[in-house]
């Protein structure tokens, strides 16, 4: 599934978008929720782990951390941005 | 001939909707990349009364992306500048000056007079303020924000309608979302968030169109992309009561500050160790003459410094910076006094004038 960055977490991947493998070919469990995502990220980029609160969104809506996601779905990393 | 026919004439606007914009009371908060092109939309199209808050100064590097400001407006007020030319542009508007940041303290009684806010800031700790202050004051606000090539804009606390908090439940500390003054914006990105804020207003008080509430505009100039994120209320946040005890992130209450002003008095009265974090380019354009330089990205105490145990004040353009320097500082030499000069060279500058 492609995840798309925004703000700082794109800033911290260093690239506007990301791949996470959907087959278990790297060992590794596939994330099927939100929550799992978010893990799954953090453990690749710890820097991500310092957002006290990013939003999360799966096909155009706001998601929370049990939502179920898929590989056609929709996810973008959306933090908060203070600029102006 | 009538100065908004053009906008008259159209049939879902028209006299109503015109009169719905004489009548209305906007406060617009920030008088910089967000909040001018905002302004002089708002001000042009015949809104009735605007209310403008800024206590900063005019910069060089404000100019780059904040057009109503010209090179022979660096070093005057904002507010009495973008007064000045808001005035001639519409002599019918009523307008409304704030010489002061909005606080803890006067935000409520502030607010209270405006129909909708337009936050056009640039910190975490004046949003979440006025997203508490506008959900215990019933009033919608449209908010834009922006980092590097991208934006976000959406219009909170509509008719029920989530908050800022729905989206973003607390504040994120200064260390994990930098601010504009060390992560950069391209110049022609806070004209286009400004202006879709300046479109929601508008919608707003005339009932026109879909409001982006509930929608969160993701803007990516780069690559021309505009997301439409959808977010719900969440019931707790429409139950503020009252503002929180303090709006600074968590990890800043702890540092010493010291206003630009009572800094100036210790300074004449006696000469103090002062450490300037800002890039060795804004340090070489103005800095106080017994200042250090050691930028905040190579931050690193000269040892004499630290063998002196005086108080040391640390200094950036407007107290941001400095106050980030200081966490880090604290943390490496827990032995030494750091002090915060609140509103840095900007402040200082205001002062001398």
């Amino acid at each position: 599934m492609t995840i798309l960055l925004f703000g700082v977490t794109k800033d911290i991947v260093g690239s506007p978008t990301l791949s996470v493998p959907t087959t278990s070919v790297t060992g590794k469990k596939i994330p099927k929720t939100v929550k799992e995502l978010k893990r799954f990220l953090g453990e690749a980029y710890p820097e991500l782990n310092k957002l006290s609160s990013l939003a999360v969104a799966v096909n155009n809506a706001y998601a929370d951390d049990e939502q179920k996601i898929n590989s056609y779905d929709e996810i973008a990393l959306i933090p908060p941005v203070s600029g102006g | 001939m009538d100065r908004y026919t053009r906008q008259t004439s159209l049939s879902d606007f028209g006299q109503a909707g015109q009169q719905k914009l004489f009548e209305a009371k906007v406060l617009v908060v920030g008088l910089g990349g967000l909040g001018l092109p905002a302004l002089q939309y708002l001000n042009a199209m015949g809104v009735g009364t605007l209310g403008l808050i800024d206590q900063d100064i005019v910069d060089y590097h404000n100019l780059q992306r904040q057009i109503l400001y010209t090179e022979k407006d660096v070093g005057k007020s904002k507010l009495n500048t973008a007064h000045n030319k808001l005035q001639s542009q519409n002599s019918e508007t009523n307008f409304i000056l704030h010489d002061t940041f909005l606080t803890k303290n006067n935000a409520l009684e502030i607010i209270r007079q405006y129909d909708l806010v337009l936050d056009a800031t640039d910190n975490f700790p004046a949003r979440y303020l006025i997203n508490d202050a506008c959900v215990i004051l019933n009033k919608p606000f449209v908010y834009g924000a922006l980092h590097g090539f991208e934006g976000h804009v959406s219009v909170f606390n509509y008719q029920g309608g989530p908050t800022y908090r729905c989206l973003y439940a607390e504040m994120p500390t200064a260390e994990e979302i930098p601010n504009c003054d060390e992560n950069g914006v391209l110049g022609v990105i806070p004209g286009i968030i400004g202006n879709l804020q300046a479109l929601e207003v508008i919608k707003v008080v005339t009932g026109i169109g879909n409001m982006l509430s509930g929608k969160l505009l993701v803007f990516d100039g780069l690559h021309q992309n505009y997301l439409k994120i959808a977010f719900k209320t969440h019931p707790e946040n429409l139950a503020i009561k009252e503002l929180r005890e303090s709006y600074e992130s968590s990890d800043c209450s702890i540092i010493n500050s010291i206003s630009a002003q009572e800094f100036s008095q210790k300074r004449l009265n006696k000469s103090q160790i002062v450490l300037d974090v800002r890039t060795p380019k804004e340090f070489e354009h103005n800095h106080l003459a017994e200042a250090i330089n050691v930028p905040l990205q190579e931050l690193d105490l000269p040892l004499n410094l630290i063998e002196s145990k005086a108080p040391i004040y640390v200094i950036c353009q407007s107290g941001k910076r400095s106050e980030l320097a200081i966490e880090q500082l604290q943390k490496a030499h827990p032995e030494l006094t750091f002090c915060n000069i609140l509103g840095g060279m900007n402040q200082l500058s205001i002062l001398t004038q």
